[in-house]
């Protein structure tokens, strides 16, 4: 277990979400996609070029920015 | 009338739903308290005429995107009879969030858990009469792509009809903050009713996704599938769009004509030049629509649209927008109305209106045609191919730059956060129902537009009746000569202004009117073109066809879709403006270097 940012996973790497640190509505479109404290996050792939970031948390498959996923702090397993 | 609300969170399959409701019948309508249009029909059900809304798919009846104020307002000022409240099994376990936040409101409810088939697929069981129960709300399995459990959830919709609708009480509505006992509530519900395996077992979507979405290999599939649906609507949309047009030609000739021969020749060209094309102009469109949005309904709901945005958005983020931006540009350049109307998935208001600043500027194959005729007439064999390139790269650089410059008027607030849902399998009858509904939108919107503006062009260019027509001397005639003083700077004469003009209503016209204009066609044409203008006048001419106002029709579907003449009127000013700027700078400059 070490503490990082879901930005910096590689793919194919999971963690749990320790806490999600965004303004409040990218928090509320977090949290209704499936993202809170203590949930399993898996890094499927990212894009070339810094694009954005495809996740899955349970069973939802999310695609976001790496400046949105650098606030959120995980812990990886 | 009761009224029916559909609710749910974007992929439910709500809107399969509600065609599948309403047989396609849907209408645009607007609503107290919002000013986006939302689609609704009627149906018969039990006896009584029911109207159903389909409601913008929504994440969180608290959140802050447009969307999701749109339908908090609605339901503040349109209290729903019944809210029907689409949950997609496949994620019931995050979903069911939303279902509690309305449950709160005290609204009349009846919930449908759709994708049942896919669920089943996944192993996901949720048992429904416990659910039920422990909700206290009648609760259906359906799939509303196949139909099944169809038949039964209607019943149960028209049972709960029956009940006196409850209102809803003004503290249920200020109180919106509460949420803090929906996560335990979520739990407990859950715990005793859903099973979900550990890990699911998409193995399609993964391998489709590995070849999709690789590092190297998704950007060339994407081109590779945008060229082919670009293709295609190209070679299934030419030639209905050209016997559309040849049908009108021959119901003018065979019938229109000898019908009217009796009137006055004035009143006779009125109708026949002007009204009636007008309406021939918009026909022309409806081939094109109607295979861009087939072929947009079959890459939307086959899940691949929101891969484009995954594959583009390295690029598009820098520019303000998002990948969904970038495929309708590139259908832009097939024609420029239903890249605007497709604009309609991108559900940022902000990020939408920027992208249908720039959509404008795609060159497409009715200013393709006017190219092709100059760089013929007036480049050899071997440059024309250079030229029209060149108009290509002008037309990228253009939407680039507009972009960049407004990216910050029309900022995009709302989080770039996207499901990428699995891939699945539109079915035939979802891409007919969408294409239709989408032509009665724009015939109806378009219709009083285009003809008005095409009677006041024929106006414009036969008043008065005296004058040759498209002449010196009709009131077009005086408009080009006053407007020498703009256009002589940039190389265009009194002739091709007239023609732009012309260009004004549909640039599929400009070869036509300056046959007119010359009293010339075809080969004469273009051999009075080559002795009269230089290579630098004509692609000055060309550079300005480029980038003003595209047609009428996109001007109309301007204005329908934003719903704002200020925004229209900025479309149409920025255009002019970079039109004549960029023509000024190359004219000037290609003279002042001595060509």
């Amino acid at each position: 277990m070490s503490a990082t940012n879901l930005a910096a996973l590689h793919p194919g790497d999971t963690a749990t979400i320790v806490s999600i640190h965004a303004e409040e509505a990218l928090h509320l479109r977090l949290l209704a996609l499936g993202f809170r404290t203590g949930k399993q996050i898996e890094m499927i792939r990212k894009a070339s070029f810094s694009g954005p970031l495809q996740v899955r948390i349970g069973t939802t498959d999310v695609m976001l920015r790496r400046i949105e996923a650098a606030k959120i702090e995980v812990a990886k397993s | 009338m009761k009224r029916i609300a559909l609710l749910g969170m974007p992929n439910t399959g709500k809107s399969t739903l509600f065609n599948r409701m309403t047989g396609g019948a849907a209408r645009v309508g607007n609503w107290p308290g919002i000013t986006v249009e939302l689609l609704s029909g009627k149906i018969l059900l039990g006896g009584d005429m029911v109207e159903i809304i389909d409601l913008p798919g929504i994440y969180d009846l608290h959140g802050y995107s447009d969307d999701e104020q749109v339908v908090r307002h609605f339901l503040h000022d349109n209290v729903p009879d019944l809210a029907l409240v689409i949950l997609n099994t496949t994620q019931i376990e995050r979903q069911i969030s939303l279902l509690l936040q309305l449950k709160q409101l005290d609204l009349n409810i009846v919930v449908m858990l759709n994708m049942a088939d896919e669920a089943k697929k996944f192993g996901i069981s949720v048992d429904v009469a416990k659910m039920s129960a422990l909700l206290g709300l009648p609760i259906f399995l359906l799939s509303a792509k196949y139909g099944s459990g169809y038949p039964e959830a209607l019943q149960a919709v028209t049972k709960a009809l029956r009940y006196p609708t409850p209102g809803m009480a003004e503290h249920l509505r200020s109180q919106l903050e509460q949420d803090e006992h929906i996560e335990t509530e979520m739990a407990r519900v859950l715990k005793h009713t859903v099973q979900v395996p550990a890990r699911l077992s998409d193995r399609l979507t993964e391998k489709l996704d590995s070849v999709l979405l690789h590092p190297w290999l998704g950007l060339p599939i994407f081109f590779a599938v945008m060229y082919l649906l670009f293709q295609g609507i190209f070679i299934f949309g030419q030639p209905i769009q050209g016997g559309v047009a040849a049908a009108f030609t021959w119901l003018r000739d065979a019938a229109l004509v000898p019908l009217l021969a009796g009137l006055p020749h004035a009143i006779q060209g009125l109708l026949l030049d002007g009204i009636y094309n007008g309406v021939a102009t918009v026909a022309a469109f409806v081939p094109i629509i109607v295979l861009f949005f087939l072929f947009m309904a079959m890459i939307e709901d086959s899940g691949y649209l929101s891969r484009a945005a995954f594959l583009m958005d390295a690029l598009m983020a820098r520019l303000g927008l998002d990948g969904r931006g970038f495929v309708m540009l590139l259908m832009g350049f097939g024609c420029n109305v239903p890249a605007l109307m497709g604009t309609r998935v991108m559900r940022s208001r902000a990020m939408r209106l920027l992208t249908m600043l720039v959509i404008p500027f795609s060159l497409c194959s009715a200013r393709l045609q006017v190219f092709i005729f100059f760089t013929a007439a007036l480049f050899s064999a071997r440059a024309a191919p250079i030229v029209l390139f060149s108009l290509y790269l002008f037309s990228f650089a253009t939407a680039i730059l507009t972009a960049l410059i407004f990216k910050n008027r029309f900022k995009n607030t709302e989080p770039f956060v996207l499901e990428l849902p699995p891939y699945r399998f539109p079915t035939f009858r979802q891409m007919v129902l969408r294409g239709w509904v989408e032509v009665r939108h724009f015939l109806r919107r378009a219709t009083k537009f285009i003809v008005a503006g095409v009677v006041m062009v024929w106006l414009l260019t036969h008043l008065p009746l005296s004058a040759v027509p498209a002449g010196a001397d009709t009131l077009a005639g005086m408009i080009g000569g006053a407007l020498q003083p703009f256009f002589a700077p940039i190389g265009i004469n009194e002739q091709l202004t007239i023609a732009l003009i012309f260009g004004f209503i549909a640039k599929e016209i400009v070869i036509g009117a300056l046959a007119v204009i010359y009293g010339l066609s075809g080969a004469a044409l273009s051999g009075a073109l080559g002795h009269q203008l230089d290579w630098v006048q004509a692609y000055s001419f060309m550079l300005f066809t480029l980038l003003y106002t595209p047609c009428l029709a996109t001007v109309a579907t301007l204005q329908s879709e934003s719903k704002q003449i200020r925004f229209t009127a900025l479309s149409l000013v920025w255009s002019l403006g970079v039109a004549w700027l960029v023509s000024f700078a190359f004219y000037q400059g290609a003279r002042a270097l001595g060509y």
